[in-house]
């Protein structure tokens, strides 16, 4: 069999043009038999799988507390009924102020939130893919990111004073790390395979990060990011219940801290339950979905 | 030597060759040309790859068969620039050569026509034409309705094919595929065997071909090559001659089929024996 004529390229291309059709069918019947369909869920019934439970958890909770009021665990200046507090959010509703308060935080956090992706994505992707780097930083990162961010307001007011700097730099301290820590822990789950196929493809150094690098480890990221949402908004929330002063606006926690001078219950509650909403909200509305998204498109969600 | 240039459709990468090959000389042309080529991993490790002389032809096709421990992907590797040799030489005539590996290795955050588009957007064609190479070339894989699917939608075969169709959309004329059908089931296998060699026949590509399976390599290639392991040393060769397309049961594949078998057993018996 073994012979010296080194080829005798391409009798393909002469074999007869039947068998070229029997393997294009063949090929398109296992196509076929190997792809499914995959069907969507009906909108019922995520309605009831999914907004059902909690809808039933938080009326059950609603209960247990109304049950308490009755028994009189505690004073009621100390233990309003639900209903008070509802009272005391609609008052603040009518007065028009809600929707600044919410804004005088929401924007705030906004801004802190962004400055910490723009700090916090190169300072991960540097930590993640530089050897020493890592070795020196990374264990001051995720040890930042177990300090509790409340313990930067005393210093921060001292370095910056009582304005929105001092604010800020507390976000950033309790955002940056845990943003940083997704991506580092994106890239780290990237596989290696993702990397060697880049740079086959010619996708080297800085292409590579945006072709390959960038894009593979955004679901890592996007949990970074969810994350660093809750620990803004925490961050914020601390910083503005402490630094309270006049000229820093009045913001959810400025509300709360007037609520405490005030000895309001029901005030201080609406404000805790404001900022809870805000923060499930944001997180229900923005980063879940857009989790799902990402994670839906690589096929990395399987629909029970 | 110069009657085993295919008569096939003249593409442009059959054309580049051919000029190459008038410009150097017959006895020169060549595609991927390995010369003395030694592999070591860590310093002072033992060889993975010793003294590889290797030379594939334009237009080529070349089996690397060898068991565990020959250095197959290594010399792969390589070959792709994705690591450094020891010592010795790689010369390439054109281009950075496409490998297939045996996952596919597509990026699951594209849809099977943009994995493509971005193989040429790297190669630097236009925007404006990426589209219709893509498609073209998921046609000449016969997946032309896939280009608007996820990776994740497709089966094994036809993700194989996706990642055929972007080695495909590279530039360099130098096909390397790393046990790319390993994974596949045998009727899979089989269908894709015929598309390659289809394929190949059609773009003119060198193709450097990794496998542990004595009859694939025999189905597919014009030369085998047989490495020994540790170190990977060229073994043997053989040329085949048996026209395409075969059939990887009928008697010739089946017949050099165990002779090359028994050749790899004996390599791998020797490693028994200290």
């Amino acid at each position: 069999m073994a012979s010296t004529d080194l080829t005798k390229p391409a009798e393909a291309e002469d074999h007869a043009p039947g068998a070229r059709e029997d393997v294009a069918g063949l090929e398109a019947g296992l196509d076929a038999l190997e792809t499914y369909e995959s069907e969507r869920t009906p909108i019922w019934r995520t309605l009831v799988s999914k907004v059902l439970p909690p809808a039933l958890a938080i009326a059950f909770l609603l209960l247990v507390w109304q049950i308490a009021y009755w028994a009189e665990i505690k004073p009621d200046y100390a233990l309003p009924r639900p209903l008070d507090v509802w009272d005391a959010f609609m008052k603040t509703w009518r007065e028009g102020e809600t929707l600044d308060i919410l804004w005088v935080s929401l924007e705030r956090a906004a801004i802190g939130f962004v400055m910490a992706i723009a700090i916090a994505t190169p300072l991960g992707l540097v930590v993640a893919r530089v050897k020493w780097i890592r070795a020196a930083i990374g264990p001051l990162l995720s040890g930042l990111q177990s300090l509790p961010s409340v313990a930067w307001v005393p210093p921060a007011v001292i370095w910056f004073g009582l304005n929105n700097s001092a604010i800020y730099a507390v976000v950033l301290l309790g955002a940056v790390p845990s943003i940083a820590q997704g991506i580092i822990s994106g890239v780290d789950q990237v596989p290696p395979l993702f990397i060697r196929a880049g740079r086959v493809l010619g996708a080297t150094g800085l292409l590579g990060v945006w072709h390959v690098l960038l894009p593979a480890s955004l679901p890592g990221y996007l949990a970074g990011l969810k994350q660093g949402w809750a620990f803004t908004w925490r961050s914020l929330m601390a910083a503005e219940l402490i630094a309270a002063s006049p000229d820093l606006g009045y913001g959810l926690g400025q509300y709360l801290n007037q609520g405490r001078d005030l000895g309001d219950m029901p005030m201080m509650l609406s404000a805790v339950f404001m900022i809870l909403i805000v923060g499930i909200g944001i997180d229900l509305l923005l980063f879940s979905p857009l989790e799902k998204l990402v994670l839906r498109q690589r096929g990395l969600l399987v629909n029970k | 030597m110069s009657q085993t240039v295919h008569e096939q459709p003249v593409t442009a990468a059959a054309t580049a060759v051919d000029a190459a090959r008038t410009a150097r000389g017959n006895d020169d042309a060549y595609a991927v040309r390995l010369s003395n080529v030694s592999k070591s991993f860590g310093r002072g490790g033992a060889p993975v790859l010793d003294g590889i002389d290797l030379t594939v032809k334009p237009g080529e096709f070349v089996c690397l068969l060898g068991a565990s421990g020959c250095g197959k992907s290594t010399l792969l590797n390589l070959i792709a620039n994705l690591d450094k040799p020891s010592a010795g030489t790689i010369d390439l005539k054109s281009g950075r050569p496409a490998l297939m590996f045996q996952d596919h290795a597509l990026f699951p955050w594209l849809k099977a026509g943009k994995n493509i588009e971005l193989a040429l957007k790297l190669r630097g064609v236009p925007r404006d034409q990426r589209r219709a190479e893509a498609e073209k070339l998921l046609a000449l894989v016969r997946l032309d309705t896939a280009y608007d699917k996820r990776v994740h939608e497709l089966s094994g075969g036809m993700r194989q094919r996706v990642a055929l169709a972007r080695a495909l959309a590279q530039s360099g004329d130098v096909l390397l595929m790393d046990e790319p059908f390993a994974a596949l089931d045998a009727i899979t296998r089989d269908v894709l065997h015929d598309e390659l060699t289809r394929i190949w026949a059609d773009t003119g590509r060198s193709v450097v071909f990794v496998t542990h399976n004595v009859r694939e390599a025999v189905r597919l290639a014009q030369r085998v090559v047989l490495l020994s392991s540790r170190p990977g040393r060229i073994a043997r060769e053989w040329t085949i001659d048996i026209p395409q397309p075969r059939r990887i049961e009928s008697p010739d594949v089946s017949a050099l089929s165990i002779e090359i078998t028994d050749h790899l057993r004996g390599e791998i018996r020797r490693h028994g024996k200290h």
